[in-house]
């Protein structure tokens, strides 16, 4: 079987719609950020997370309603602990955060227990008759100050690392140009996946963090399959302008680089719908990265090598400047 | 007779280094050298508590700051094999941080407090009340002094005032004139603090500034408090500040119970802690004994009071009590501390997680689950796609699954919920060297060329993309593993791996197939 044998799509002619295309993403990115910002988990900002099951022993006690228990938290000082059903409301599962950077208490070491105190005193016939350590305290985590502070600068500096490595990477097997369009397309990847989360308010968690360096890897990985192909096509074409070696090099690559995006697609997409809540932000990021890194490497990467090399070359010098050894 | 191909040993390795690895995961009765290397599971997926510490060695010189993170580190692993942990880890971090993981601790309360006890362990004599009086008056004339730097207090007296002139002549009866004394009141044999000043005096003894204010040679404590009396007033003592022993005089420390005929309260039927001392202690707490009979000997750990008994007469023989109604698992954990000995310098926790153990084993059978459907529908579109040479990168693909989890178990690394996501994606990014290849393979065809040389041709042109694409995927892995901590190394690493296996299978081990069993004689067409 066979898809997209020999295509002649006009990638760098059609390459302004893309610019538009793009540029118009990270505005909307851009202004979701400013507007709305990121919502960084207590991995970042320090606290207290919970996931607890208040669903009672007794089959005839009423199952806590939401409201009830941000009442009880809020009376105890937390008035702006974050609450959600997890599963069903029946279950009475519930997933709880209180961030220090929002709450007026500051968050320490016993806002744990107290918290524990709280669930304890408040909802006792939900809780009797079972552990609350181990049945109705299903998970809890809890960040202080000071690591919070400290894993959002390693995070920013972890993909400011990686994009530098790649640069250098790139530089020393292509040429300058190739290596910083590279990186543009992948800022834009990313700028745009994190313009999704600021837009719905979708937390940033540490896993969300590692997908956004999956999809700098990925990315990556696609543009340089294709520019790896204008390398060698750069070689043999000598007499042709760039843009036809440039395109002829996309629609060869083509079939590949759609392929490898379905196949990781796929994997992602099972990810999200069957991996479970925990991985389902992860899942979508990935998802989201793949799709968007598949359509930048296609329509941005080696279209902006095209449009700065026009822009600081002549005819001759352009080939010769593209091609030149390392 | 082939040729001898060290491609071919390439292979046999892999495959035994990865059979050997997974095999403890699959067969069950296996010798116990070989069973214990097997993958371990990670905290996400198996449950238990995790607690980042600080240890603050702000307090010590230099040298010794870098011997107490390690002193505490050799405390922590003593305590923890005795409160009795299958498989913990206990690993340093950086300068000062120590990572301590517990698998299925569920009594996570209890086992913090065990690990971030200092255990400071002290015997010192109460003041006379004449005594104490004094140091109190001091404290009230200093604080008066400076009331400006204790706001809580300066506020405080500023209500007393107000409350004075509304109705003059009120009974109030402070112990002193001051307003520290204001807080406390004369009790039988202590002074006692109403329970719901116990949270300012907690402050207060903690502010270095109120220390400033008691006369040397003194200190105030209060009393320990337990569950129950958590809501009940609380004594304040007043004690020399001398240490007449200390926990390093100490040599065993353990839970009795005491008879239920017993005459004194504080024992009968409860469980106390006996505590035997060296051949020096022993000596010294005779000396103090006779030194001070009449007088009583607090006994102090971490700053807080647990019983002040009456010295009656010289203790010879070294053994002492510590009661405090004690439940009989705190009884059990403060003999476990005081064996162990005390921190070198105070830890804190910085952060705690605690995963039930439920939720992790949801996590593996969702995430297996997802794992499954996306390697089946990957290998169906293979074969579909590529036909013949798409079933060999399948076989290549399930390998490398087994790659990466035979690596995982070799290098001692632990799975976590991210690692089975990286193991998850590597299934769908590690087609994409075969893809890579075959396309190329393709392409040749396409141009002309014989499956033979076409395949030569594909494989040639092909190793410089996936050498170029994959090595900057690894930046980022490795990046990642730098920067990251806990389940994100895990990911990292597993990352990592499926790189490498994926590279490995596509460049060596499916042309392997290719070359021996595919391009063989003078074949005219090519499944693929």
């Amino acid at each position: 079987m066979r898809l997209m044998k020999n295509t002649h799509i006009d990638f760098v002619g059609i390459r302004k719609v893309a610019y538009v295309i793009s540029a118009l993403l990270i505005l909307i990115s851009l202004g979701s950020l400013i507007i709305r910002g990121l919502n960084w988990s207590i991995d970042f900002t320090s606290g207290v997370a919970a996931k607890v099951d208040l669903k009672a022993e007794d089959a005839s006690v009423n199952p806590i309603k939401i409201d009830e228990l941000r009442v009880a938290l809020k009376n105890n000082g937390f008035p702006e602990a974050e609450i959600q059903h997890v599963g069903v409301v029946d279950d009475a599962k519930f997933m709880i955060k209180i961030k220090s950077a929002e709450s007026k208490a500051e968050v320490s070491g016993d806002t744990k227990t107290a918290f524990i105190e709280i669930i304890k005193g408040n909802f006792p016939k939900h809780v009797e008759g079972r552990d609350i350590n181990r049945e109705v305290i299903e998970e809890i985590y809890e960040v202080g100050p000071k690591v919070g502070g400290e894993l959002r600068t390693n995070a920013l500096l972890a993909v400011f690392i990686s994009l530098i490595l790649m640069i250098v990477y790139i530089w020393f097997r292509f040429e300058l140009t190739f290596g910083l369009m590279a990186i543009v397309a992948l800022a834009h990847d990313v700028l745009i996946i994190i313009g999704v989360f600021a837009f719905t308010g979708k937390e940033i968690t540490v896993q969300i963090i590692a997908a956004l360096l999956t999809i700098v890897g990925y990315s990556i990985n696609d543009t340089i399959v294709i520019f790896d192909r204008i390398r060698e096509d750069l070689k043999i074409r000598r007499k042709e302008p760039i843009e036809q070696v440039f395109n002829f090099s996309i629609n060869e690559t083509l079939s590949r680089t759609v392929i490898t995006s379905v196949t990781t697609l796929i994997t992602a997409l099972a990810l999200y719908f069957f991996g479970g809540s925990v991985l389902h932000d992860f899942a979508l990021a990935i998802s989201l990265g793949v799709i968007i890194g598949t359509y930048s490497s296609i329509f941005l990467a080696s279209n902006l090598v095209v449009d700065i090399t026009r822009a600081t070359h002549k005819e001759k010098q352009a080939m010769q400047h593209l091609t030149k050894r390392k | 007779m082939k040729k001898f191909s060290w491609r071919g040993l390439a292979i046999i390795i892999f495959i035994c280094v990865t059979a050997f690895y997974l095999a403890p995961l699959a067969i069950p009765n296996l010798p116990e050298w070989w069973a214990k290397n097997k993958l371990k599971l990670g905290l996400d997926l198996k449950g238990g508590m995790q607690i980042l510490l600080e240890v603050d060695t702000s307090a010590l010189s230099v040298s010794d700051a870098r011997g107490a993170v390690d002193q505490n580190i050799k405390i922590i692993r003593e305590r923890i094999d005795q409160f009795g942990v299958a498989e913990p880890s206990i690993q340093k971090l950086g300068e000062n941080r120590i990572m301590v993981q517990l698998p299925g601790v569920s009594d996570y309360q209890a086992a913090e407090n065990l690990i971030k006890q200092t255990a400071m362990l002290e015997f010192k004599v109460v003041a006379m009340p004449e005594e104490a009086k004094r140091v109190l008056d001091t404290i009230d004339a200093n604080i008066n002094a400076n009331l400006s730097l204790f706001p809580s207090l300066a506020e405080l007296d500023q209500k007393d005032k107000e409350v004075m002139r509304d109705s003059l002549g009120a009974e109030i009866t402070p112990a002193g004139q001051g307003v520290f004394s204001s807080l406390i009141r004369p009790g039988e044999m202590d002074y006692e603090v109403q329970w719901d000043n116990i949270d300012l005096i907690q402050d207060l003894l903690a502010d270095s500034l109120f220390q400033q204010a008691v006369p040397a040679g003194w200190q105030i404590a209060l009393d320990r408090a337990t569950a129950e009396s958590a809501r009940e007033d609380r004594a304040l003592h007043v004690l020399s500040s001398a240490v007449e022993l200390s926990g390093g005089d100490l040599s065993k420390a353990k839970v009795e119970y005491g008879s239920s005929t017993s005459t004194d309260p504080r024992i009968a039927n409860k469980p106390y802690i006996s505590i035997e001392m060296k051949r020096e202690g022993a000596r010294k707490f005779e000396q103090v004994t006779a030194d001070n009979v009449g007088k009583r000997l607090a006994i102090v750990l971490d700053g807080v009071v647990y019983s002040a008994p009456n010295i009656q007469e010289r203790i010879a023989g070294g053994r002492a009590q510590i009661t405090g109604r004690f439940t009989s698992q705190e009884a059990n954990e403060l003999a476990i501390v005081l064996n162990t000995g005390n921190l070198i310098a105070p830890i804190s926790p910085v952060s705690t997680s605690i995963i039930g153990a439920t939720l992790g084993a949801d996590s593996i059978r969702s995430g297996s689950m997802a794992g499954l459907i996306g390697l089946l529908i990957v290998v169906i579109f293979m074969v579909i796609y590529y036909k013949l040479a798409g079933l060999i990168a399948d076989f290549a693909l399930v390998f490398n699954v087994g790659f990466i989890l035979a690596m995982l178990t070799a290098f001692g690394a632990t799975l976590t919920l991210p690692g089975i996501a990286g193991i998850i994606l590597t299934i769908g990014m590690a087609v994409d060297a075969n893809v890579l290849v075959f396309e190329r393979i393709r392409e040749e065809l396409d141009a002309g060329k014989t499956p033979r040389s076409a395949h030569d041709a594909g494989y040639n042109r092909a190793t410089v993309t996936v050498w170029d694409a994959n090595v900057t995927t690894l930046v980022a892995a490795v990046v990642l593993y730098q920067f990251g901590t806990g389940p994100i190394r895990g990911f990292a690493v597993t990352l990592a791996i499926g790189i490498i296996g994926s590279m490995f299978c596509a460049l060596v081990f499916v042309r392997s197939i290719f070359d021996t069993f595919i391009i063989t004689g003078t074949k005219k067409t090519l499944s693929i």
